[in-house]
């Protein structure tokens, strides 16, 4: 049924109940019931499915696997040594930028190899960065990114961090190159298109934890393995930003390129490709963001780098060591985000400033140079150690002296919350049969998307109850719902805000952006200090890191509102706070929405890591089944919470849809 | 494809450079890879056994690992040594990798592996009969938090960890509640936090381990770990249940992916060698975690005073 015709009912007929209403009341009733009644009244089987009725899907993943790794032939060569030869090649291009950055040219391998050439100097990858900076955006952005890899240098956290850059500048562009291909073989071929999509959205939602060790046997231990990690994670978006960018070119440049008669090739590769850049380099800038989000990952299976720093240091309580190192982590994705959004924005002006090549002469003169001083001038080659900073100290008695005299309130307010909020919540969804849950669910997708949604967003739900994940799955819901929640109420306020005032959004972007980058584990290592492991600790650490996108939507949505609209509201003598309510905010709403959406998803990403502080939930169950290095529990959690994520995706895109369809319908009818 | 701070490799590339290695034939010339954690102990262990391989001329390569995820590169041969592993929390992730055949265990490294409940000194006031475990019975309301009133909270390790907590809690019938964290760093925060505060609290401490030495306290005398007592319901005060006693302490096994024995026989050897005490290792760790000294010094130091034993190691 139409959206428009049911919304035309509902206006024709006031009078008569909605019998939508009548049926979410009836479910509404019948968890109440559920939750007042308990366990004496609802069978067992009901709350979790017995196990001999369960899919046994796990080990079914774990014999596969077991096969794949020990026997799996084809003829010639067998399938791990197919995979040992990818990670080989792979690994070329990561010898060659560690030799460039963190290691040097080396003769032989281990503690008997030999140097032959220093790597880069400092100074000299300082200056390419500023050169590169100045180039794209001028001298405020030559100053911004140098700035950011002197701070890395004077902190003292060079090292590390030339090791994660090597790995992030093989793994951004093999990941950029994948997503642009299966992008535009996505445009090309329908059918290739129908099978990505599903597997794109797995590949965002599944918990990396849960394919983390199939890779380790695979790919074999080190960081090429965690460079795959960091692909599998990172490309999606590129992917679907290709094909909506090819989608959107328009249709005036294809048809010209038809007249000038391209073959199928030069059409994608020489008019179309160029004509997408723009938005092709904002799915670029996401695959940056989204590897450095996996430097700690990545660290665990033997990346090294400012993630096994940031690990190190906190299990020792260096809380301040910790800090530096993932601020530094936040500094190098500043750099690249803000070089590689300048690279997108200034390619016209770029032309203007005059020859590319005298440009590029001159920086291979000056790396030249530092690089020959740098091989009698230690300090060139080397900063000098003398010369680092560290505020570690300051930051570690900031921390003891808010937890010696501020423990007291902050236990006040959690235990408020705890009791009055948190805990009532996971009784009500712990109480919860799955008959009724997905009935509900069918019943919302039936309603907001039709019949298909229904059978998708029902069959998802199924998925978990047969494979025993019931609990679980319901103390995810939980923990995510509240760090919406939250997340929601105060990033749509601070986004709204912001979106109102520019001023106030200079401030509040690098805090987001912050937000996003910093490793969870640095604050989530202080927070268990101030409110001990547990559900709160879990929350808050989800609520944060969910902030961002519900802030950026929000204040995107607001200022992309139409100045004629507000000046219309002006005009008509609305104050300032009815222009608000009447016209900025229905008309952001649609993109508000999608900003919840993506607030849930970044919620259910960090279940995994929220397992770390002591939840029972089935991030708990991927990070056992990582530790005991079962493939199949894993990867069955994994989808779990794929499967979550999902329904809570299509459901909360179907009420987007479906919003705006009706404001546009109600602007028809006006 | 290490990952070392560039000191230190600059560091092992002088030492090249200036001890040329002795040949030895048999020796493969191929990086024997030892896996580095995410605690200090662990690093200590590794370190001092790759200086120790390095001085006998053999070409050696740190890789960081997880501590459970490494057994998936032990078994392929793609990391060859693991310096501890943990009887208490490793047996059996290791068991399952031995029984493939494909990872071997080189004995134990002479530290013995102590978890136990654990509690800060300033305890004893507020709850007087501890260290004996029959004082918590008295006083587990000191130890309670809303969620867990009026029993007691007990921070437990890591699921992962396992233990036996719940168990022991009802066979005791101790009145507390156990909490799991989810990592250990999320378990030395909260002790951190209340030890600033001398707030209460009782919880799952591991040694050798930089805690017990840097906060005073004590373990929970709990009746002693036998066998029996984790079987035999019939065994210890309570005739009906099982685990009514403290937790067992266990050797740190040193471990090593099977191909080492044939492709490295010195260092086999040397491995099977390592040896080192509780004490020792305490003092090393703490002069690193507590001192702020730089784990290579430490290392160094220990090399130093310690050439007549870690030579036996190798054979010289």
């Amino acid at each position: 049924m139409s959206v428009a015709a049911v919304n035309s009912k509902a206006v024709d007929i006031p009078a008569r109940v909605n019998p939508t209403s009548v049926a979410m009341a009836v479910f509404a009733a019948l968890a109440l019931l559920a939750f007042a009644t308990g366990d004496s009244v609802i069978p067992a089987w009901m709350r979790e499915l017995p196990r001999s009725w369960q899919l046994g899907l796990d080990s079914g993943i774990s014999s596969l696997m077991k096969w794949l790794v020990e026997q799996a032939n084809f003829g010639l060569f067998t399938f791990k040594e197919m995979t040992r030869a990818i990670a080989a090649v792979l690994n070329v291009p990561l010898e060659v930028a560690t030799a460039f950055l963190s290691r040097g040219l080396q003769e032989g391998r281990g503690s008997a190899a030999v140097q032959l050439a220093p790597p880069l100097p400092w100074v000299a990858v300082v200056g390419i960065v500023a050169a590169l900076g100045y180039r794209f955006g001028g001298p405020r952005l030559a100053l911004v990114a140098g700035g950011c890899f002197l701070y890395l240098a004077v902190f003292g956290q060079w090292a590390s961090a030339m090791t994660t850059l090597s790995s992030i500048v093989v793994a951004a562009p093999i990941g950029i190159a994948a997503g642009l291909v299966c992008g535009v073989a996505g445009y090309r071929m329908p059918l290739f298109r129908r099978i990505m999509t599903p597997v794109l959205d797995l590949m965002q939602t599944v918990p990396t934890f849960a394919y983390l060790i199939p890779i380790l046997f695979l790919f074999g231990f080190g960081p090429v393995a965690a460079m795959i990690a960091t692909i599998i994670y990172a490309a999606p978006p590129m992917v679907r930003v290709t094909m909506a960018a090819l989608s959107a070119v328009p249709r005036e440049i294809v048809e010209y390129g038809t007249m000038a008669g391209t073959t199928p090739r030069q059409m994608i590769l020489n008019v179309m490709l160029p004509a997408a850049r723009p938005q092709l380099l904002v799915g670029v800038n996401q695959v940056i963001m989204l590897s450095l989000n996996m430097v700690i990952i990545a660290s665990m299976i033997g990346a090294g780098g400012l993630g096994f720093d940031v690990l190190t240091s906190l299990r020792r309580l260096d809380i301040g060591r910790g800090l530096e190192a993932g601020v530094a982590i936040v500094v190098l994705a500043v750099a690249l985000d803000r070089l590689s959004q300048a690279y997108a924005e200034g390619a016209r002006r770029r032309e203007a400033q005059g020859d590319g090549r005298t440009f590029l002469l001159a920086l291979a003169a000056f790396v030249a140079v530092t690089y020959f001083v740098g091989l009698f001038l230690p300090f060139v080659a080397t900063y000098p150690e003398a010369f680092t900073l560290s505020t570690a100290p300051w930051w570690s008695e900031a921390v003891r002296w808010i937890t010696v005299n501020f423990f007291d309130f902050f236990d006040a307010i959690k235990t408020f919350l705890l009791l009055n909020l948190l805990l009532p919540v996971k009784r009500f969804m712990l109480a919860q049969p799955w008959p009724l849950v997905v009935a509900a669910l069918a019943f919302v997708g039936w309603r907001l998307g039709g019949v298909r949604l229904a059978a998708l967003v029902a069959g998802l739900a199924l998925f978990i109850v047969l494979n025993g994940l019931w609990e679980f799955s319901m103390v995810s819901v939980y923990l995510c719902a509240i760090g919406v929640l939250f997340a929601a109420m105060i990033g749509i306020a601070v986004g709204i805000y912001a979106g109102l005032n520019p001023r106030a959004w200079r401030i509040v972007e690098p805090v987001i952006d912050t937000l996003q980058t910093l490793p969870s584990f640095v604050y989530l290592i202080p927070a268990v200090m101030l409110f001990k492991v547990g559900d709160f600790t879990a929350i808050l650490a989800i609520t944060l890191y969910a902030l961002a996108p519900a802030v950026r939507f929000s204040a995107h949505g607001i200022q992309q509102v139409p100045e004629m609209l507000v000046e219309a509201g002006t005009s008509m003598g609305c104050t300032r706070r009815q222009i608000l309510q009447r016209i900025q905010l229905p008309v952001a709403l649609p993109t508000i929405l999608l900003g919840v959406n993506q607030t849930v998803m970044l919620a259910l990403s960090m279940l995994v890591i929220t397992a770390l502080v002591g939840t029972r939930d089935l991030g708990q169950q991927v990070y056992i089944a990582l530790t005991k290095a079962d493939t199949g529990k894993g990867l069955v959690a994994g989808l779990c919470v794929a499967a979550i994520a999902i329904i809570a995706d299509r459901l909360i895109q179907a009420a987007a849809n479906r919003l705006a369809a009706q404001r546009s319908g109600a602007s028809h009818a006006a | 494809m290490v990952q070392l701070p560039v000191k230190a490799t600059l560091a092992a590339l002088a030492l090249a450079f200036v001890v040329p290695p002795p040949a030895l034939a048999e020796d493969s010339k191929d990086p024997i890879k030892l896996t580095l954690h995410d605690w200090t102990g662990q690093l200590v262990s590794a370190h001092i056994m790759g200086e120790v391989l390095k001085k006998a001329g053999l070409n050696i390569e740190y890789v960081q690992a997880d501590y459970l995820a490494q057994f998936a590169g032990l078994k392929t041969g793609d990391v060859h040594v693991a310096m501890e592993i943990w009887a208490t929390t490793g047996k059996e992730a290791l068991d399952e990798a031995t029984a493939t055949k494909q990872v071997e265990n080189l004995g134990e490294t002479g530290m013995l592996a102590i978890e136990e409940w654990w509690f800060p000194e300033y305890m004893k006031e507020q709850c007087p009969g501890l260290p004996d475990w029959k004082a918590l019975k008295g006083c587990a309301e000191k130890f309670s938090v809303p969620e867990t009133a009026p029993k007691g909270r007990y921070l437990g390790g890591p699921v992962t960890w396992g233990g036996f907590d719940e168990e022991r809690v009802a066979a005791l019938d101790l009145p507390f509640e156990v909490v799991h964290a989810g990592t250990d760093a999320a378990l030395f925060a909260e002790l951190e936090s209340a030890y600033q505060r001398k707030a209460p609290i009782v919880l799952w401490i591991y040694a050798p381990h930089w805690a017990p030495i840097k906060y005073k306290g004590e373990w929970v005398a709990f009746p002693p770990y036998e066998p029996a007592c984790y079987t035999d319901p019939a065994w210890g005060i309570n005739k009906e249940k099982t685990h009514d006693c403290g937790k067992p302490r266990g050797p740190i096994w040193k471990v090593a992916w099977s191909g080492v024995k044939d492709k490295w026989p010195t260092a086999y050897t040397a491995i099977k060698g390592f040896n080192i005490t509780n004490e020792e290792m305490g003092k090393l760790v703490g002069a690193v975690d507590l001192d702020g000294k730089k784990l290579e010094d430490v290392v160094d130091g220990w090399m130093k005073e310690n050439e007549g034993r870690w030579k036996k190691w190798i054979g010289g």
